[in-house]
């Protein structure tokens, strides 16, 4: 029970940690000023979702491991995000994709995640829902303006969701540790929300004037620990400090 | 855990009330409503502080800042940071909104107004220089994740607009 509850919030946590990764290494990179502010601020709501997840993981623990710990010790095998947030930041349309597939389901996932009978969970998830429904809508807005813009973004926003749409059904898969948080009322079925997801999905990029991928080969992985060689690079960077200096604090 | 009700202290309300937010400076803690409960208990303090958003950096600054206050005043205390009830703009007291709005930071406007001013493009927000609605959305993110950027196209004030959250 207790180790299933720990995986099963870095299952969760994990996807925030290394999505607020990605978008954190826009500062002083976004497109715009407007657009560089809004993007790590939603890097800055999942870090803070994140410390809430891996504080209360820590305590599950029960041994000498901190918030910092999970975040910055952990090998390239042990993060169980999925493989969609490690995506690199091939250029905006990509970063504007993978944040709206990953919005959509984050919004879905934390609306019935407030219904778990785990009461910190449900309190970090009615906390982050507020957070999340902006990015959903920052997200959805580029989509719509891009996909619906020009000859070329339109040509750019669409490269992006066929390059992408392949990582989107893994969100939908469930690890052991789902299954027996989910059989005490305490997870949420993912499989569940899938079909809802689709729908918001399609529905907004038939709006954007986009095409919804045909493609029906997904990849997966990442729920369990197999990642893209994406993720590898990302962790030199985020854990860079914590190896080179063991401790160091500020 | 869940309760909305603030239980304070009366006795802490001025100590607590001279900590202020370090990126609002004009507002206290107390204003912002983010002190849910403020006792003592065997000669110690016992704070109960919500975050407005989840990453918000100023919660251990505030922190810091009670604890020290307290000392000042002789009280020992021990800060605690609790997620529910999740923190809402309608915790900020008629007298923190008056605060912003001196300062240049519009205040959170209901649900619905929100709405239509973040989504549909409505002007209504109020000029923070000029007050005049004749007002535009920038960006929905401003200096901080709980503003969002709007400028005045009377005036032309860029001015920060307090994002209503509930």
């Amino acid at each position: 029970m207790k180790n299933n509850l720990y995986k099963y919030i870095l299952g969760i946590a994990d996807n925030s940690l290394i999505l607020g990764q990605r978008m954190g290494s826009l500062t002083g990179h976004g497109p715009s000023l407007e657009t560089d502010i809004a993007c790590t601020n939603i890097s800055l709501d999942l870090f803070g979702q994140v410390r809430s997840y891996y504080q209360y993981a820590a305590k599950i623990a029960g041994d000498n491991r901190t918030e910092d710990d999970i975040a910055m010790l952990r090998k390239e095998r042990e993060y169980l995000n999925v493989l969609l947030v490690e995506q690199p930041n091939t250029d905006f349309a990509y970063i504007i994709a993978r944040q709206f597939l990953f919005d959509v389901y984050h919004f879905m996932f934390l609306t019935e995640l407030q219904k778990s009978h785990d009461v910190t969970l449900s309190a970090i998830a009615t906390k982050s829902i507020k957070e999340v429904s902006y990015h959903q809508r920052f997200s959805s807005d580029w989509i719509k303006r891009l996909g619906d813009g020009t000859e070329l973004s339109k040509a750019k926003m669409q490269e992006a969701i066929n390059g992408l749409w392949t990582y989107t059904d893994e969100l939908f898969h469930q690890t052991e540790a789902d299954k027996a948080m989910v059989a005490q009322s305490i997870g949420v079925d993912v499989t569940k929300l899938k079909e809802g997801y689709y729908e918001v999905v399609n529905t907004i990029l038939n709006e954007s004037t986009l095409e919804v991928p045909e493609s029906k080969w997904f990849q997966k992985g990442g729920k369990v620990g197999i990642h893209t060689e994406h993720l590898g690079y990302l962790l030199s960077d985020l854990q860079f400090m914590q190896r080179t200096y063991p401790n160091m604090d500020w | 855990m869940t309760t909305t009700e603030q239980n304070i202290d009366q006795k802490l309300f001025p100590i607590l009330e001279q900590v202020s937010d370090p990126e609002i400076p004009v507002l206290s803690i107390m204003e912002m409503g983010v002190v849910r409960s403020a006792v003592i208990q065997n000669n110690i303090v016992k704070v109960q502080i919500t975050p407005t958003y989840s990453g918000c950096p100023a919660m251990d600054v505030i922190g810091d800042d009670i604890k020290k206050a307290l000392k000042e005043n002789g009280y020992n205390s021990e800060v605690e940071l609790i997620l529910a009830p999740a923190w809402t703009t309608d915790w900020i007291t008629p007298k923190g909104r008056k605060a912003l709005e001196d300062y240049g930071i519009a205040a959170p406007l209901d649900t619905e107004a929100d709405k239509a001013v973040l989504l549909n493009g409505k002007r209504m927000v109020k000029c923070t220089n000029c007050s005049s609605q004749n007002t535009r959305l920038v960006s929905q993110f401003g200096s901080t994740a709980c503003k969002a950027q709007f400028q005045c196209d009377d005036c032309q004030e860029p001015f920060d607009y307090f994002k209503c959250l509930k």
